[in-house]
């Protein structure tokens, strides 16, 4: 055998072909119907990470009870390719019902909400309530030291309010991501 | 999943009409009712603690046989080679935890293969989920990536109603496997069968079948202008059943087009016409890439695109308007985009492109193809499936051809399978492959191991065909246990052992590749091959030179038990055509040019 002999440095090998150059990546949010069975979320979120996409976002909870249907929002960001190939993927699964690309195939509306505490006293207290109010958040607890604020709108909106927070004592979000329909009077996959 | 009946309900129903009243039984039992309902006759499994309730079912009836594996990967290959030799759903019966785990190889060759299987799965006690049981595993957790659905049974309502849905599933759309795993307290409770006809399914899951006609008819238009076109085809034109073959051969008839295929194609034309171009891809022919990369119309009827077909995508066919036919919707666009998809089933499909070509009277460009034809013919020139012959030393391609010489005198059907390496392309290319479902081989996964219980499972359904698994002497020692299930069910399987010691595949890498750093392809200590096939109670048989080759064949060919033989070849033979890595259909290597190859390039 040759193996002693030393050998020149090759550059690294693959038995696959080099990675494609990739395109611009956008931002897109599906609606998923799904069955609400055992691990049907496993199956989309499995799904997401086994093929490598990505969730910025996810949110799920039963909208219909009498059929036992899910509503699923994801927030994905990846090339037309990756996004046309979530679809197809996420249609194919068995207790997908529909899936809805609301970026692509329609106007829609978005919301997301938010809990924001914020603990701080003195003028700060005053400063937050002033905030608040203008972003038309909702305390929804207080203590002497501390407001929760209830905020909903776009992701943009929230992320600003949570911004305008942090300075004046900002200790702790809870979001909920994504809630995102439609707009006029179809529902999905009409 | 659709509810079950509430009691109330069923009570209801009952008052009314007490015939119509569901049979009461076990979990157990039903498992078996139903799998008789969907026209099971063979399930290869392995017993354990947690499926003893349904084997006790299997060992009251007469109607399914069951045929023990020595492992429960065996079980799941040998379901394969059944469905995929005989076009039904192939089933599979093993217990929790380590019979679930081991099944997992044979589940993901199932999927990436697009093969029609059914696997029960027995799992503890419902009450004994989650707490780290004895043999516990999470089977659904463990199974959702590599099946097509899977489902977890906790109502023994429910039971054959997921059955009957499993095989549906199985088999529709873009075939795959399905697992059941069943808690031993469900197989042992009473619960009301559900028969075939009223099982509650999915009701949306309704794969798309039909094509769309005006794509079809954009089809056949491009094909009736294209002046260099080529049929691609693939698994999905064998998964379709034998109609889809018959309508293809019809189109190619009729067209005049070449054609070639993948892999998991061969079959579906025949290998002997003169328009076959033979396999494309990483070892496919000259002829074939060649006319890939050059055409100007590609017809691709139920293949996707795989990365060992394609070799380097930015290069892959520059010039053609691609036409893609698949049932699979996340198959379309996902490694080539294509000018024209058609979502439907392969063969309505070709016949539907059969029928437009026929009712618009559409006739080829027959100058253009002419020309095509005889650049084709000057590919083909190149005979790049030629090797040094030798007198001394047997070449795994002669020893191939020989085969095929004396499969081609046999009158019985030939089936073949194999393991996984350089003797499965060689199969591909020297075996003679003219009918659907007759060859069987680990194509997307690329399983070692699948050959032997792959041809127990087709000469199961098989029993007076020729089935013989074309092995490696790596390949076949991954699964060699299931020599013995052959023994046990008196099946003549034939293994015809290319051997050179080595993980051919992968020294054949390192030598082009990785600077003839041999690491760990050799195998230092193989097992007496002949002496092993008797130890099992089977025939061991084996050829050194050349001139041993025949009478050996001939004898393995008249064998009435499993039999190895063992085929001393060149240690040193390449595979070649060879597309090597990151290159294109028109960059490939050919045997002559191998000493040429500049080894740092790739």
């Amino acid at each position: 055998m040759t193996g002693t002999k030393r050998q020149k440095k090759t550059k690294s090998v693959s038995v696959y072909a080099p990675a494609p150059i990739q395109a611009e990546k956008e931002t897109h949010i599906l609606a998923v119907l799904v069955n609400n069975e055992p691990g049907v979320l496993a199956r989309v979120i499995g799904l997401f990470s086994g093929r490598g996409y990505n969730i910025e976002s996810l949110t799920v909870a039963e909208t219909d009870q009498d059929q036992h249907l899910s509503r699923i929002t994801i927030v994905s960001t990846g090339t037309p390719a990756v996004i046309n190939q979530i679809k197809a993927q996420l249609d194919r699964l068995v207790p997908v019902l529909e899936v809805s690309d609301l970026t692509v195939e329609t106007a829609y509306v978005e919301r997301e909400l938010a809990l924001v505490k914020v603990a701080c006293s003195g003028d700060k207290r005053i400063e937050a309530l002033r905030s608040a109010d203008i972003f038309r958040a909702r305390a929804v607890d207080s203590t002497l030291e501390s407001f929760v604020f209830e905020i909903t709108g776009t992701t943009e909106k929230v992320n600003a309010f949570i911004d305008l927070m942090r300075p004046l004592g900002l200790v702790d979000v809870s979001r909920t991501g994504i809630a995102a329909i439609s707009r006029g009077k179809d529902p999905i996959g009409a | 999943m659709a509810k079950a009946k509430t009691k109330k309900e069923d009570e209801k129903v009952a008052s009314i009409d007490a015939k119509k009243q569901p049979k009461e039984m076990t979990g157990a039992e039903m498992v078996i009712e139903a799998l008789i309902e969907q026209g099971v006759d063979t399930i290869f499994g392995y017993p354990g603690g947690a499926v003893l309730p349904i084997y006790d079912e299997i060992f009251k009836q007469k109607k399914i046989k069951h045929v023990l594996v020595r492992q429960e990967g065996g079980a799941l290959h040998a379901a394969e080679g059944y469905a995929r030799s005989t076009g039904k759903v192939g089933c599979a019966l093993v217990t929790s935890g380590p019979g679930a785990t081991n099944a997992v190889t044979g589940l993901t060759d199932a999927m990436l293969d697009s093969i029609p299987v059914v696997c029960i799965t027995g799992q503890v006690p419902t009450f004994l989920i989650g707490t780290d049981g004895f043999q516990e595993a999470d089977t659904v957790g463990i199974t959702r990536p590599c099946t097509k659905h899977n489902y977890l049974v906790k109502d023994p309502d429910e039971l054959a109603s997921v059955v009957h849905e499993a095989f549906h599933i199985a088999r529709s759309g873009r075939p795959g496997p399905v697992v059941i795993d069943i808690p031993k307290d469900v197989q042992f409770a009473k619960g009301a069968y559900t028969t075939k006809e009223k099982a509650v399914m999915h009701t949306h899951y309704q794969p798309p079948i039909d094509p769309d006609m005006e794509a079809i008819e954009k089809a056949v238009e491009l094909m009736a202008e294209a002046k260099r076109p080529v049929f691609y085809t693939g698994g999905g034109v064998i998964n379709t059943g034998p109609g889809g073959s018959v309508e293809l051969r019809e189109l190619v008839k009729l067209t005049g087009f070449p054609i070639t295929s993948t892999l998991m194609g061969l079959g579906a034309y025949p290998a002997n016409d003169k328009q076959w171009l033979g396999m494309l891809g990483m070892h496919g022919t000259y002829e074939a890439n060649w006319a890939m990369h050059d055409c100007d119309v590609m017809i691709n009827i139920g293949a996707r695109f795989d990365d060992r077909v394609t070799g380097r995508i930015d290069k892959f066919s520059p010039n053609s308007k691609k036409i893609h036919v698949d049932i699979d919707v996340s198959s379309i666009n996902k490694n080539v985009i294509v000018d024209l998809p058609i979502l439907a089933d392969a063969e309505r499909a070709i016949r539907a492109m059969k029928e437009v070509w026929k009712k618009k009277g559409y006739k080829s460009d027959q100058k253009a193809l002419g020309e095509w034809w005889k650049q084709i013919d000057h590919w083909r020139a190149k005979n790049c499936l030629a090797y040094k012959k030798d007198k001394k030393v047997i070449k795994p391609q002669y020893a191939l051809e020989r085969l095929r010489h004396f499969m081609e005198k046999d009158k019985r059907d030939c089936y073949v399978t194999t393991e996984v390496g350089q003797h499965q392309m060689w199969a591909a290319q020297f075996l003679p492959f003219n009918e659907p479902n007759r060859w069987m081989t680990s194509g997307g996964l690329g399983t070692m191991g699948y050959g032997l219980p792959a041809a127990i499972g087709a000469q199961m359904a098989h029993p007076d065909a020729f089935v013989v698994d074309v092995a490696g002497e790596a390949s076949i020692l991954m699964n060699i246990q299931e020599m013995s299930t052959a023994v046990q069910y008196r099946l003549p399987v034939k293994i015809f052992i290319l051997n050179n010691q080595w993980m051919g595949m992968v020294r054949q890498w390192q030598e082009l590749l990785h600077g003839e750093r041999y690491s760990e392809s050799y195998t230092e200590s193989l097992p007496d091959f002949v002496k092993l096939a008797e130890a099992y109670g089977g025939i061991g048989l084996r050829a050194e030179t050349p001139d041993e080759l025949d009478d050996v064949i001939k004898e393995m060919m008249t064998t009435d038990r499993v039999t190895i033989v063992d085929v001393l070849v060149d240690q040193k033979e390449n595979c070649f055509p060879m597309i090597p890595s990151g290159k294109a259909h028109n960059e490939m290597i050919l045997s002559p040019d191998a000493d040429k190859f500049d080894k740092t390039l790739v």
